[in-house]
């Protein structure tokens, strides 16, 4: 593991785990090394008690499974059960997400609806009635069209793919058999499907994980933010500060960690109310800071500052300053509940499915988020109470930070220039080449890629080359540490072109500064966003998705849950850089369907490059190739 | 000549399934499932090292001179001298550490409960049955090789013999690509 280039805020972190005995994720990364060979190339089967079953990449040992399953179909049908898990994970979210909107309507769970244009927006896309109605009536229409699709078994288009998507795609889906009824029903059938003595395919199953992918595209992460819109209002351009130096000594620090802001959204309502209680507790405030991309949904909306990406999640408790981890759902590391013992910090889990050893459970239902939110407070306070007067150690690194560019917010910074046609002044720079293009960097962030910076490394070549990025999760707060969430980096990074066309566009929109270069458009279940945005371009231009000068890139991969979103990326026809390898390698015809033949599918096809610079020249080659096929001049662009 | 184990460290995938294999013939139960759970915990004699895009499986490699030997002041280090592997003597060793001084492979360790050195004994029980030492039967990928140093570098010559007429099986593309990629990542 290289050690050139670790960022300032892991290296003070290690330094403090390091001083103080505790063991992190890269130990025990290095006692896991070398890790197995037939793992990464996806040519282990346990699916059936014949085996497991291993493939010998060299030729001569076995060449298929007990049961006679070639590597292709092997690694195939792993894909497929990532895929689900991916896809689970967000399906799973938005039905929380549906289910707390219908209590809260019925008046039996404590939310309002704080995003009254979301729903008339959404209203106008499912073709429900607005005029002269309650905006909570129109709101039941949508719930009740969102859970039809939950519960039918017509196999009639769903609604929140087929109302929801663009047109031009839905039929290219139609046409490859991609289309979905009840996400449900296709879960179950790919857990079916995988499991022993079924598809044996591995195109079919490639297609499945297509298929999957597009149901965490449509049913997962739109429906999920849809939602989230309604009740918690859709984020608006906002600043916050990135990194564990937004932790403060003197404050209950209460760390928001997970994916779900039905519960964080109800800490940060209490925490502000409840300020009083901590003041007479000694402290000076109650400090709400977000943490992965619980941390993301908060900082969006409410300018939340960002503690942590999830590979800091362990590392900012050895601050010894956060008085309560708070944690929801998805990618919570259990090792956080001991590292939390060392400390007086209380490990909070709250939901039935993240049961975690050694963690203080406090049950969460949105029915009764008041009562449970206010415990969760008064933990954090009495964790304040015990730390008291002892050292802690918060590395004095923070960077400021754009956030809250929802597609709504970046139309409305646009509409300051031409009210009429505000996506024009975009197009008309990509048209010239001031932007070269547009690159969603999203997802994880890995301790395998964080020594190197490969995020940060990767979008500084591509902003030196015009290209514009826009940016989800885990990645969100990496970039945003690292400073690029900033108009100084605009100058400080970015080509002539981006450089001229950001600082009008900040100008023109009052902002008295360029816009920062890199756009933080919310957690990783925001992906939707940043497709909504392709769709909006696409739109304008008369073209398919998938003829955008766009690409995206997950760098540092970590969830299963990067696998589906890449994989609705790649439905949508839409280019992906992934690092690492996802674990296909074993099957060669596998390999050569991702990397090359899906460009005759949907267009798109996946690169691995595990080196920033690699990564981003290809995504800058992907790009002008982009450009040419719709007969933009190459000559325009300016070189750095 | 007596068979010793050589590796084929190009073949290695680096899965350890030859430290779970060695682990569980030295156990006492040598059932994976209840050896896991025994007292003292059997340990692998083997050890996968990684060196940049490859693995190493690396264990003692019974040395015809062998240092360690000829160190050890108790003549506790004793060769077999119906297979040629070098053993310990359990009753007899010290834990003086002066076998895991010399040996240049790093092919003696010490037994962290029983603070004795600990070594491949080239599994004696199954090889006095004919078959191979256990980790060598359970590499999934073949990269070990239970032989006479005549029989290898028959095998070697062959090999070498195929290659230069170009004969030679290449490794499949996407595992070289695999391997390419490991080596990125390491670097």
């Amino acid at each position: 593991m290289t050690s050139v280039n670790v960022p300032v805020v892991e290296s003070a972190l290690l330094e403090i785990a390091s001083r103080k005995g505790i063991k992190t994720g890269r130990d025990r990364l290095a006692e896991m090394s070398p890790q197995c060979g037939f793992g990464e190339l996806g040519t282990c089967c346990r699916t059936c008690y014949m085996g497991p079953c291993r493939i010998d990449p060299f030729g001569d040992g076995p060449q298929t499974g007990v049961c006679g399953i070639s590597p292709d179909a092997m690694v195939a049908r792993n894909m497929l059960r990532e895929t689900v898990g991916g896809t689970s994970s967000h399906v799973g979210h938005a039905r929380h997400v549906l289910l707390t909107l219908r209590d809260a309507l019925d008046g039996k769970a404590p939310y309002e609806i704080k995003g009254e244009s979301k729903v008339l927006s959404l209203a106008k896309i499912f073709d429900v009635p607005t005029e002269g109605r309650e905006i909570v009536d129109v709101c039941r229409d949508l719930v009740n069209i969102a859970l039809e699709d939950f519960g039918r078994q017509d196999e009639l288009p769903n609604n929140w793919i087929s109302k929801r998507a663009p047109q031009a795609e839905q039929q290219m889906w139609k046409d490859l058999g991609l289309m979905y009824s009840n996400p449900h029903n296709e879960i179950e059938t790919a857990m079916h499907a995988s499991s022993m003595g079924n598809d044996a395919d591995p195109l079919s199953l490639m297609m499945r994980v297509l298929k999957m992918s597009l149901i965490d595209g449509w049913s997962g992460l739109a429906l999920t933010v849809d939602l989230q819109d309604i009740l918690f209002g859709t984020p608006e351009v906002g600043f916050t500060e990135a990194a564990v130096g937004v932790l403060e000594a003197n404050s209950v620090n209460i760390a928001t960690h997970g994916h779900n802001p039905v519960l964080s959204e109800k800490i940060l309502y209490w925490s502000e109310r409840m300020n009083s209680e901590a003041v007479t507790a000694g402290a000076e405030r109650i400090n709400v800071v977000g943490v992965c991309c619980t941390g993301n949904e908060l900082s969006m909306r409410h300018g939340v500052k960002l503690a942590a990406h999830n590979s800091q999640s362990e590392l900012i408790l050895v601050t010894g300053a956060v008085d309560a981890m708070v944690v929801d759902i998805q990618c919570i590391w259990p090792q956080l509940a001991q590292v939390a013992k060392c400390f007086d910090t209380a490990f909070i889990t709250t939901d039935p499915m993240v049961r975690i050893p050694d963690a203080h459970h406090i049950p969460f239902e949105p029915q009764h988020a008041d009562e449970s939110a206010q415990q969760i407070v008064r933990e954090a306070i009495a964790a304040f109470q015990r730390r008291q007067d002892k050292p802690v150690d918060i590395p004095q690194h923070k960077s400021e930070a754009v956030v809250g560019l929802s597609v709504e917010a970046i139309v409305g910074v646009l509409s300051k220039l031409d009210p009429d046609d505000p996506l024009k002044p975009v197009i008309d720079n990509v048209a010239n080449g001031n932007i070269f293009g547009f690159a969603g960097v999203v997802g994880c962030s890995s301790i395998r890629f964080r020594d190197g910076a490969m995020t940060e490394e990767m979008v500084k070549h591509l902003l030196a080359h015009n290209v514009l990025v826009v940016t989800t999760g885990c990645t969100a707060h990496i970039l945003g540490q690292a400073g690029f969430l900033t108009p100084g980096a605009t100058n400080l990074y970015c080509g002539d072109g981006l450089k001229a066309v950001l600082t009008a566009l900040g100008e023109a929109a009052g902002l008295g500064g360029p816009l920062p270069p890199v756009w933080h458009m919310g957690a990783c279940v925001d992906n939707s966003r940043v497709v909504d945005l392709l769709v909006a371009v696409a739109d304008r231009l008369g073209v398919k998705v998938g003829q955008l000068p766009a690409v995206g890139s997950a760098p540092e991969l970590v969830q299963e849950k990067a696998i589906s979103i890449g994989g609705s990326f790649l439905a949508l026809g839409v280019s992906c850089h992934i690092a690492p390898a996802p674990r296909i390698l074993g099957g060669p015809m596998v390999t050569q369907l991702l990397t090359q033949d899906l460009a005759d599918v949907t267009g798109a096809v996946v690169r691995v490059e595990l080196e920033a610079k690699g990564a981003a020249d290809w995504m800058i080659d992907h790009i002008g190739e982009k450009r040419a096929a719709l007969g933009l001049d190459l000559a325009t662009v300016g070189a750095p | 000549m007596n068979k010793a184990i050589f590796t084929l460290f190009e073949r290695c995938v680096g899965c350890k399934g030859c430290e779970i294999a060695c682990a569980v013939e030295h156990s006492q139960s040598k059932t994976l499932a209840t050896a896991q759970h025994e007292s003292p915990r059997p340990r692998p004699r083997v050890r996968v090292e990684p060196v940049g895009a490859y693995t190493f499986p690396s264990r003692c490699v019974h040395c015809e001179d062998a240092a360690c030997i000829t160190a050890c002041p108790m003549g506790a280090m004793t060769r077999n001298h119906d297979t040629g592997a070098v053993y310990v003597n359990q009753d007899k060793c010290i834990g003086c550490w002066m076998c895991v001084t010399v040996c240049p492979f790093g092919g003696v360790s010490a037994d962290p409960s029983s603070k004795r050195a600990h070594k491949c004994d080239l599994c004696p029980e199954r090889t006095a049955q004919g078959l191979s030492p256990a980790c060598v039967d359970a590499c999934p990928s073949g990269a070990m090789v239970f032989a006479t140093p005549e029989e290898f570098a028959d095998q070697r010559r062959r090999v070498t013999a195929r290659a230069s007429v170009g004969a030679v099986n290449e490794i499949p593309e996407n595992a070289a690509l695999w391997r390419s990629l490991r080596g990125e990542k390491q670097s």
